[in-house]
């Protein structure tokens, strides 16, 4: 698999199927694992890293749970390439940075991807469509399992899995629902429940991952606890707080629908409609525009629209993926009219 | 000159960055300073927040934490609190005594529950896994308000605990 042949194809976890999957878009679960006395990656110097890797690729190349799996080495790619794989959400931002050691390995249909050499010497992390925690937990801990036969993790019966920042101490896992709640913004509840999330030590962020802002009515909600507590615990934990923002969500759709109908499928058609003709569209726009649609979707007020094809747009219309698909580099301007015609292309009336 | 992000405001906000020691200039617009310093507060969370927590470490008896070194890695205690990152799994023991307050601190706990490598030798790991054990009856029996056998749980898994402290050191 190269690159290129990514972008034929979405994650599964964009399906728009699953549990819950007309609020939550997806979940996801992440391990990080270190090996022993090795020093973590900020420490290393180039040539521990390109050890380390040599070391890790071994491993995984001889694994029948990565048959169909391929391994980008981060310094072969270019910007545009690197910024791809962000936006699919296959690997980090700071994973971009100074390429030393470090390596990408993406599963087929992206369910798998394990960055190497990241802030730890492994991060395993697992996609999975609507709301399923405990699939991905099952199949990370199933590599996890695999990988601990062949490598020696740092690890103490006190603390658990040592990371290089002591915030993920412990399980060393992190697992992180994205949640789409238009109805809490609109009825301008979502800072009540974001103040609950964060007081019940839980983090919130928004779609395009860590340090960005919430666009389009998402919410990426996750553990931050990761010592004195099980993983099925947290996982629990998580699900328990997840079910009742759902609750909360429906509560304010059905809250709409009776006292704002009007205006609420005004709202959704009039964005339908521009997403539909407009020929010029920024990423911020068409993002806020989609979240509407995808609403409408929800409560059946736009039919024969796929969940899985608004879910794919909102990675899409990203300005890597953009230039992909064109196979060149796009100006802003440019990539504001590519992306209002693929948006077209794949909702557009007839 | 117009703001590099929204092309159309004049700027009036110049922000120099620095990453990678390398330096880069901006000009913005209000509006489009005002966003990006709020994403810029987000980032810097961590960082912030491990420095401040490492500020527990002047109420900690061993006043001198600058000798304080990894001697598998040679990371100091001082770089540690400096960037918030261990250098490696032997800074966990080397730091130990500051690193039990601060991961109380930051998680509520200073003991694993979950999950253990499977290439643990099976003698520890049969030790872990009554050490966890003893701990889920403990929850238990404080759950059924049975305090008799909590206490006679938390002295056996108090002794298990010190034993395995005393082979490590």
């Amino acid at each position: 698999m190269e690159i290129n042949d990514l972008i034929n194809n979405t994650g599964q976890w964009l399906k728009g199927t699953g549990e819950f999957s007309n609020i939550v878009m997806s979940s996801r679960l992440r391990l990080a694992r270190n090996l022993v006395l090795k020093p973590f990656p900020n420490k290393a110097r180039k040539k521990d890293l390109v050890e380390i890797l040599e070391l890790i690729e071994g491993v995984l190349g001889a694994m029948n749970y990565l048959k169909g799996s391929t391994l980008f080495k981060i310094g072969d790619l270019d910007n545009v390439d690197k910024q791809f794989l962000i936006e699919r959400h296959l690997m980090s931002h700071e994973h971009a940075t100074n390429p030393d050691g470090k390596a990408l390995v993406v599963s087929k249909e992206e369910v798998l991807s394990i960055m190497i050499n990241e802030e730890d010497h492994l991060r395993i992390q697992v996609m999975q469509s609507g709301l399923n925690l405990d699939e991905a937990l099952h199949i990370a801990s199933s590599i996890d399992d695999a990988l601990s036969k062949k490598l020696d993790f740092a690890f103490s019966i006190h603390w658990g899995y040592l990371t290089a920042c002591p915030t993920n101490t412990g399980t060393a896992m992190r697992g992180s629902v994205m949640l789409h709640l238009p109805a809490l913004v609109m009825t301008k509840q979502i800072n009540k429940v974001l103040a609950a999330v964060s007081k019940l030590s839980f983090a919130s962020r928004g779609f395009y991952g860590e340090g960005t802002q919430a666009s389009g009515n998402f919410y990426q909600i996750s553990n931050q606890v990761s010592l004195g507590q099980s993983e099925t615990d947290v996982i629990q934990n998580i699900n328990g707080l997840i079910r009742q923002i759902i609750e909360q969500e429906e509560q304010a759709r059905q809250a709409l629908l009776l006292q704002n109908k009007l205006m609420v499928e005004d709202k959704i058609y009039r964005s339908f409609g521009i997403l539909q003709n407009a020929h010029v569209i920024s990423s911020q726009e068409t993002v806020e525009l989609l979240s509407m649609l995808r609403l409408g979707i929800d409560l059946g007020i736009i039919k024969n629209v796929d969940r899985g094809d608004i879910n794919e747009l909102f990675i899409m219309i990203q300005p890597a993926h953009l230039q992909k698909i064109e196979t060149k580099k796009l100006t802003a301007a440019e990539r504001d009219r590519k992306r209002a015609s693929l948006i077209r292309q794949k909702i557009g009336g007839k | 000159m117009q703001c590099d992000i929204c092309a159309k405001k004049k700027a009036t906000v110049h922000l120099t960055e620095i990453v990678d020691e390398q330096m880069s200039e901006m000009h913005l617009c209000e509006e489009c300073a005002r966003e990006k310093s709020s994403q810029m507060e987000q980032q810097f969370g961590l960082a912030d927040l491990l420095a401040g927590l490492g500020d527990f470490s002047k109420h900690v008896k061993s006043p001198d934490t600058t000798t304080l070194q990894c001697n598998n890695c040679g990371m100091t205690y001082d770089d540690f609190r400096k960037f918030g990152r261990l250098g490696c799994s032997q800074c966990y023991e080397a730091f130990k005594s500051h690193l039990s307050t601060l991961l109380k601190k930051i998680h509520g706990s200073n003991h694993h529950f979950g999950k253990t490598p499977t290439q643990i030798p099976s003698s520890e790991k049969k030790k872990i896994e009554s050490l966890q054990d003893f701990k889920n009856q403990l929850l238990q029996a404080i759950q059924m308000e049975d305090f008799e056998k909590a206490a006679e749980l938390r002295d056996k898994i108090r002794g298990f605990e010190k034993k395995s402290k005393g082979k490590k050191e």
